[in-house]
């Protein structure tokens, strides 16, 4: 199904998790935050929250910054 | 007192060092790594920001920085509404885990001054949601008094503007400010150099946050250090009392017994 992904266009399993989403993209869950649809979900929910057709999905981590 | 028990305290956590050093900006993770150990630096910032997608091969920041024995200050760098500052801030609590947060809302790309009306506004947003908030705020002294009365943990005057080195611009609005709130006042930007550091702890501030001025330095790791000393060089000369500054001479040694 299609999803915005970081702003880019992107093509992922249907109604899959946003555990698989990053298990898929090899990003571990420790270190990343998750937006859906500007909302964000809680690490606990990773497992259980399935994306939507048109979803927009931002995931962010830390970089080097002042 | 003995520096040992001069501890930093913000928001009930208590701090040995008072240099905050940034992470951006270095030649390598590695000498990242090198410049904050020997800064001796607890807290340490870093930016919120997407997960490169398509190149999954480079190394992650936190590969190189250990969150159990550093405090992650995440930073909105880049944000220049409080709306995004504030979704930053959610963010960055939970991919850390931690409600601390260094909050800068930007007004303007040239000078990289606070937006101080957009900043009020998040600030006041986050502190109701729980937030431990640093707030980034230009040196002025009724904006850091309504910072600290609407509950932010600290204020961060800026010295001089953000990677600009140009030192402690306003020395006495600095001065004012640590009269008029009663939360740690910390400088945060515009320092360049050791002594820069030391005038912003001889002043009477609680700490110093940089980044550029040992990033962008010539030997960052040798630069570090030289931060780290000044910040206990300036918080020990404050802590001593200097003398007053006269016009005129006063000779160190004794009148008496000269050789007529």
């Amino acid at each position: 199904m299609r999803v915005t992904l970081n702003g880019e266009p992107a093509e992922i399993g249907d109604n899959g998790t946003i555990a698989d989403l990053l298990d898929s993209l090899r990003i571990g869950r420790e270190r990343v935050a998750v937006e859906v649809n500007l909302d964000i979900v809680p690490k606990a929910m990773y497992d259980i929250h399935r994306l939507s057709e048109g979803d927009k999905i931002e995931v962010v981590h830390f970089v080097g910054g002042g | 007192m003995p520096l040992e028990s001069d501890k930093l305290i913000i928001a009930g956590r208590e701090f040995n060092s008072r240099l905050m050093v940034g992470t951006g900006k270095y030649a390598s993770f590695q000498q990242m790594a090198q410049a904050l150990e020997i800064s001796g630096a607890e807290i340490i910032t870093v930016a919120v920001r997407r997960v490169n997608i398509s190149d999954r091969s480079k190394e992650s920041l936190l590969d190189y920085i250990d969150p159990k024995r550093y405090t992650l200050l995440p930073n909105t760098a880049g944000c220049y509404t409080a709306d995004d500052a504030v979704r930053t801030c959610r963010l960055a609590r939970e991919a850390g885990l931690s409600d601390f947060v260094k909050l800068e809302v930007l007004g303007d790309e040239k000078t990289l001054f606070p937006d101080n009306e957009e900043l009020l506004k998040a600030a006041k947003i986050l502190v109701k949601e729980g937030f431990t908030v640093l707030p980034y705020t230009s040196d002025d002294v009724i904006m850091c008094r309504k910072l600290e009365d609407i509950g932010c943990a600290a204020v961060m005057p800026l010295g001089a503007p953000i990677g600009s080195g140009l030192g402690i611009r306003n020395p006495y609005n600095i001065r004012i400010i640590l009269e008029t709130v009663k939360v740690p006042v910390i400088v945060d930007a515009g320092v360049g150099s050791a002594s820069d550091t030391a005038i912003a702890m001889e002043l009477g501030c609680d700490g110093v946050l940089m980044n550029t001025a040992i990033a962008g330095a010539q030997d960052p790791i040798a630069m570090a250090e030289a931060m780290k000393l000044a910040i206990i060089a300036g918080r020990l000369s404050y802590k001593a009392g200097r003398i007053p500054r006269k016009l005129y001479a006063n000779a160190s040694s004794p009148i008496e017994g000269l050789l007529a």
